[in-house]
């Protein structure tokens, strides 16, 4: 029985835990989450569940950043629709986690299979050289530009 | 010291060996102090984006640090020869 309530009670601290997490200014433990080993671990977790991961200023349907922006009107072009897109304006532990995380200094942040690829410039840099279509591709994603060019 | 366009220039000059440097301060265009700038180095030979751009990142790192938004475009002597040629 006593079992039993123990892992009750400890799924229930878990449970309030995780929504001390996304709540704005969530108290100190949170502050030191992500930018710990564990919070860095869960980084990694995130950029690998997803083929493409964005860290974003807003959301993709609203950037809250010209620089945000362009990534997802980027990614639009090519017809990726399907990415995890985290908003660091509704988190201040993500958005110095994730810098930490990468070692870049910047938002926004591309990852492809878990991999950082870089920030708007370099994004859009392949883009126009058309390394992101290869990119794309070597992801088992085929990009709406080439569908475009048949037409032609 | 405020991060001022000439700091960033003298900066990538006697780090990074840049032999051209345009540095446009876009902060009026943004909410708080930005960057835009433009990099030849040979130092840039050979090197993939990344690396180019965190070569930038780690000789700006204190810079970076105070401000707000910065872009870059990373460029070997050739690639620029041949840029200003179209």
């Amino acid at each position: 029985m006593n079992s039993v309530f123990g892992a009750a009670a400890r799924s229930v601290r878990a449970l309030t835990a995780l929504s001390r997490l996304t709540q704005p200014g969530g108290g100190a433990a949170c502050s030191r989450l992500l930018c710990s080993a564990e919070g860095q671990k869960s980084l990694e977790e995130m950029v690998k569940k997803d083929k493409v991961v964005v860290f974003m200023k807003g959301t993709p349907a609203q950037p809250m950043c010209g620089f945000s922006n362009a990534v997802v009107q980027i990614l639009r072009m090519h017809g990726v629709d399907n990415y995890a897109a985290y908003n660091v304006l509704d988190d201040q532990d993500l958005r110095q986690g994730v810098k930490t995380f990468s070692n870049w200094p910047t938002i926004p942040q591309v990852f492809f299979n878990g991999e950082f690829v870089g920030g708007c410039d370099i994004l859009l840099q392949m883009h126009q050289s058309g390394d992101l279509v290869e990119e794309l591709e070597k992801l088992g994603i085929r990009s709406a530009l080439l569908d475009a060019e048949k037409e032609q | 010291m405020a991060v001022t366009a000439d700091l960033i220039r003298e900066k990538l000059i006697s780090e990074l060996a840049a032999v051209h440097v345009e540095v446009e301060d876009t902060s009026p265009n943004r909410c708080a102090a930005s960057f835009k700038v433009l990099i030849v180095s040979p130092q840039f030979e050979g090197k993939p984006l990344l690396q180019r751009h965190r070569l930038v990142n780690t000789c700006l790192a204190n810079e970076l640090k105070e401000i707000h938004a910065f872009e870059q475009k990373t460029l070997t002597p050739e690639q620029w020869e041949k840029q200003k040629q179209q």
